[in-house]
């Protein structure tokens, strides 16, 4: 069985998966994060808007994202965002981007229909009479949001948001159908090059897993902390 | 944008061998159902099993259920396919392994396929259907312990079919991700949707179309399913009791 498993290829190959594919894995993982929390934040924003069409074009582009597979939307934007970007500076050739921009608008994209619910449920979750008292000091609709409930709806909804960054973590993982060198890609392209699927797939296992049980038992332990404190 | 349209690529041959294009991507809908189906077959029974031992008195029962839904929920469903397809067959005895390998191609590939996203759905599920317990109110138990069941009866008849009332929402979703997460199986060669436009695109040069029937399908499926979880769930309603889990929150 795993008489000749091969731990000299994952000892030779480690410094590179590590500075090649888990570096492209995390930036990509904090600036899908940071990019899906404001663009979901907006979201939530506009769902709850008075304004009835901007909470309908949101609601439909929530679930849209959410009825669609993210292997679907990451091939949707390859092929599109040259297209987009051509149209947007008026070019009349698709322009070149690279797969790691791609990568980020398409997570950011579609992360941010699920960091919206989220963002959705934090905001329903700060009391009206807040709004309300918001108003009567003076405050208008971005003072409102800005100073009394976004910060209140983001501390709420702090164990939830890193919750969903772990998953936006393991689903990065899928940028492999785009042959690029995340740490899952680094680690096929050794497991290919040396024949050593078996132990480079073990290997990454091993590494997800052990990223992603302590970040589930340190944002765990946070929200404990936080139930505490309210 | 200067793409050059044409929507009637969907009337005509694929090099496939299956009809016109149109008939491959139908035919790519049957794939994403049947491994979507099957894998929640295996899914609802494993999650539904762990979920009740996670709510049992046996504590190593428990650490076990706890251990299993951590190891599925924490590797990616892309790595746990190749676990499967790539790694399994050279973990297992040499004859039984090099039997996996020689399965004819497109069951090779939706065979691993299911087993995979069944196993990481039941994780998911097990989770659920041990939360949605363990909403009950206490005296439910109490109330089956005084009605003189005892073990498995106390959850066939008394606690489960509240607990699977209450956490059908969260399954439907459940349901709607096995069927999204399929679509990792091309990544091993199974032709489903995404993988049918994928190689429609590959194929035809017509990126979008292809895309977009693929979108359309994804769609199609999601209302058919919301819509009937929301007659399941009109047609299981107990009278007279609404779910904690739904009055949570507002």
């Amino acid at each position: 069985m795993f008489e000749n498993f091969d731990f000299d290829t994952i000892w030779r190959t480690a410094p590179y998966l590590f500075k090649e594919g888990m570096t492209f894995t995390l930036t990509l993982t904090a600036m899908a994060t940071v990019g899906g929390v404001v663009f979901g934040t907006l979201l939530a924003m506009m769902r709850l808007s008075a304004f009835k069409w901007l909470a309908m074009v949101a609601t439909c582009y929530v679930n849209l994202m959410r009825s669609l597979p993210l292997l679907l939307v990451i091939f949707w934007f390859y092929f599109l965002v040259p297209y987009l970007g051509a149209w947007v500076i008026g070019s009349s050739t698709p322009i070149q981007v690279g797969a790691f921009w791609s990568c980020v608008i398409t997570f950011t994209m579609f992360e941010a229909a699920y960091f919206c619910e989220i963002m959705r449920a934090g905001i329903q979750s700060i009391s009206r009479g807040q709004t309300a008292a918001g108003y009567a000091l003076g405050m208008n609709y971005w003072q409102v949001m800005g100073k009394v409930i976004l910060p209140q709806a983001f501390r709420n909804m702090i164990p939830i948001l890193l919750t969903q960054t772990i998953v936006l973590f393991q689903d990065t993982s899928l940028v492999y159908v785009l042959s690029v060198t995340d740490f899952l890609g680094a680690a096929s392209k050794v497991a290919q090059r040396d024949g050593r699927l078996v132990e480079m797939y073990m290997f990454a296992a091993v590494v997800y897993f052990v990223i992603c049980f302590t970040a589930s038992k340190l944002t765990k332990h946070l929200q404990q902390r936080v139930a505490i404190i309210r | 944008m200067n793409y050059n349209w044409n929507w009637k690529i969907f009337w005509e041959q694929s090099p496939d061998g299956q009809g016109t294009y149109l008939a491959t991507m139908i035919s790519g809908l049957y794939w994403t159902l049947g491994t979507a189906l099957l894998a929640w077959i295996i899914a609802f029974t494993l999650g539904s099993v762990i979920g009740v031992i996670r709510t049992t008195d046996s504590k190593w029962g428990v650490r076990l259920g706890n251990a299993y839904v951590e190891i599925f929920r924490n590797v990616p469903l892309l790595v746990q396919l190749f676990l499967w397809y790539f790694v399994l067959p050279e973990a297992l005895p040499e004859s039984l392994g090099d039997a996996m390998k020689q399965i004819a191609p497109p069951w090779g590939s939706f065979i691993p396929a299911v087993l995979c996203l069944g196993f990481f759905t039941s994780a998911r599920v097990a989770e659920q259907v041990r939360a949605g317990i363990q909403s009950l109110p206490r005296g439910q138990r109490m109330a089956a312990t005084a009605l003189g069941l005892r073990g498995a009866p106390t959850y066939r008849y008394v606690l489960l079919p509240i607990a699977y009332r209450v956490v059908l929402p969260p399954m439907t979703s459940e349901f709607m991700n096995i069927i999204k997460n399929s679509s990792v199986a091309l990544t091993i060669g199974l032709l489903e949707i995404t993988g049918r436009a994928r190689s429609m695109q590959e194929f035809s040069f017509q990126v979008f179309e292809a895309f977009t029937a693929a979108t359309v399908l994804y769609l199609m499926i999601s209302v058919v399913v919301v819509f009937g979880m929301r007659w399941v769930e009109k047609h299981v309603a107990v009278p007279g009791f609404s779910g904690p889990v739904q009055n949570a929150g507002h």
